[in-house]
């Protein structure tokens, strides 16, 4: 069964519609890589996988269970079996590193203080921060934030973790790093990893499959080795970056700068 | 109108939400957790003691120094602990306490909550399935619901002590009896009228600096902007709330 599966999914923000018809699956042990160029709705898209955005239309089901379906109080039971990586963090700041990995299991589990101390030091140490444990998450590096969250995502060893744009910001060899981390975590925890990222070189290394998503829509689903081989020119013009033809009309654009209405 | 009203509306929901795992968060796997609640006792009643004695012991004096010169006119200065023995406990230290707790916590609560909601921190909670309603708003409703009833007592003690010593000096009675007196002439209505409007005025500063917070967008001019709007909204439906008491008493 398919640990996540999103059918004709429509999202967006009020009554703008940002996301339309996308459907996609990930199945265990899977990395997919969710792609896109800026305003493509990734981050969008990314929201209503994890619960922090009801779709507009269409299901997004964990485990075959409708993840909006019925009370918050649900919706909060059945996140509790997926682990999320912020692109910032979002770590409590008023906590340590040691206190943000054991939080979620403090909160929402029964286990003995002793048995969370060991799985938050098995997750700090898998990130290698178990020597960060007692800093506050002001006091360390972008990349170290960024696996601090990894551990986070990890602590309660869900069998699906979202990371956001997790090499973004990052000089290459920290970025790289992280991309082995994301490979460690499906090879030793048979964890599966959506990761949402515009990083091509990232997306190549880590991917089982990679999703692409172009102006709301869903136009690729495949192996690294099928998008290579895409003859779709928006594909190609991602994965060669190349920027998009301009056509210029100078009415237009005489019109835009003065700021004359059309018409 | 139409944003004000939204504005309330959505502090109310917020509050509803916050009462709701209040009553019943065990049930659903989301216990309010004692240790939050203790900080927030720390944060918002430990924390503000020696303010509270301070601002209610001078509050007294002043009252006992004004009460005894319009007093001293009818040559009636011997009476001025009726008139300490019902204003401080039933107006006087309440109010003042309502005023210091939403200038101290109701801006602390609202710039927390919404540097939270900027760094992302209360969608983060979601995520974990932590409901922030439980995690963060619930144990500071009731941190404050236990600290400013208790802070009205100890803005009593302080106004009463301090009013009373310096009107035995200026009659030139013993303290003593002076407080003896004090203890016979208050009402414990009154005394408890006041308790009261402690716990009224702390619902009123959780509602409204949790609310605010919870509706910071933008960026650090937002905060700042619903932090200020946290604090004198919540001074000006305390002053409110108060005039209310006031009324529905002559009735």
């Amino acid at each position: 069964m398919s640990l996540l599966t999103v059918s004709n999914l429509q999202g967006g923000y009020g009554t703008n519609i940002v996301i339309d018809q996308c459907s996609m699956s990930v199945s265990p042990g899977e990395v997919v890589v969710i792609m896109g160029g800026s305003g493509s709705g990734k981050s969008t898209f990314l929201k209503h996988l994890i619960g922090l955005k009801p779709p507009m239309a269409g299901t997004v089901s964990l485990s075959g269970e409708d993840l909006y379906s019925g009370s918050m109080n649900d919706l909060y039971r059945r996140l509790q079996h997926i682990g999320v990586a912020f692109q910032n963090g979002a770590l409590v700041s008023s906590l340590s590193i040691f206190d943000n990995v054991a939080l979620p299991l403090r909160e929402t589990t029964n286990l003995p203080e002793d048995v969370i101390e060991v799985m938050v030091r098995l997750k700090l140490e898998l990130v290698e921060l178990l020597d960060k444990q007692h800093l506050l998450p002001s006091e360390l590096s972008g990349g170290m934030l960024k696996r601090a969250a990894v551990a986070r995502a990890l602590a309660r060893d869900p069998k699906l973790v979202f990371m956001d744009e997790p090499s973004a910001g990052l000089d290459p060899v920290v970025a790289s790093a992280l991309d082995d981390l994301i490979l460690k975590i499906k090879e030793a925890l048979g964890i599966s990893v959506v990761v949402v990222s515009y990083e091509l070189e990232s997306a190549f290394k880590i991917a089982s499959r990679i999703v692409v998503l172009d102006r709301g829509f869903i136009i690729f689903d495949g192996s690294v080795d099928q998008i290579r081989g895409s003859d779709n020119p928006r594909i190609q013009a991602l994965i060669n970056r190349t920027a998009e033809p301009m056509s210029f009309d100078p009415e237009e654009h005489y019109r835009r700068i003065m700021g004359i209405p059309e018409g | 109108m139409r944003a004000q009203l939204e504005v309330l509306g959505s502090i109310a929901l917020n509050l509803r939400s916050t009462c709701f795992y209040l009553a019943f968060g065990r049930r659903y796997g989301q216990p309010v957790r004692m240790g939050a609640i203790n900080q927030q006792i720390v944060q918002s009643g430990l924390l503000a003691v020696p303010i509270v004695t301070l601002l209610c012991g001078i509050v007294g004096v002043m009252l006992a120094i004004q009460g005894m010169q319009t007093l001293a006119i009818f040559g009636a200065e011997q009476f001025i602990n009726v008139g300490l023995a019902v204003s401080i406990p039933k107006e006087f230290s309440p109010l003042i306490i309502g005023i210091v707790v939403a200038g101290r916590s109701g801006s602390q609560i609202t710039s927390r909550i919404g540097s939270m909601r900027l760094n992302g921190e209360l969608d983060g909670l979601a995520v974990m399935g932590i409901s922030p309603h439980r995690f963060v708003d619930a144990p500071t409703l009731v941190g404050l619901v236990i600290s400013v009833p208790l802070l009205v007592v100890i803005g009593n003690f302080s106004a009463l002590l301090l009013s009373g010593l310096y009107a035995s000096l200026y009659l030139g009675i013993s303290f003593e009896a002076y407080l003896a007196q004090l203890v016979q002439l208050i009402e414990l209505s009154d005394y408890l009228l006041g308790i009261s409007k402690g716990f009224v005025f702390a619902i009123l500063i959780a509602a409204v600096g949790l609310g605010l917070g919870r509706r910071v967008e933008g960026g650090a001019d937002d905060l700042g902007r619903k932090t200020t709007a946290s604090v004198v909204t919540c001074i000006a439906t305390i002053i409110g709330v108060d005039a209310l008491y006031s009324i529905l008493e002559q009735l």
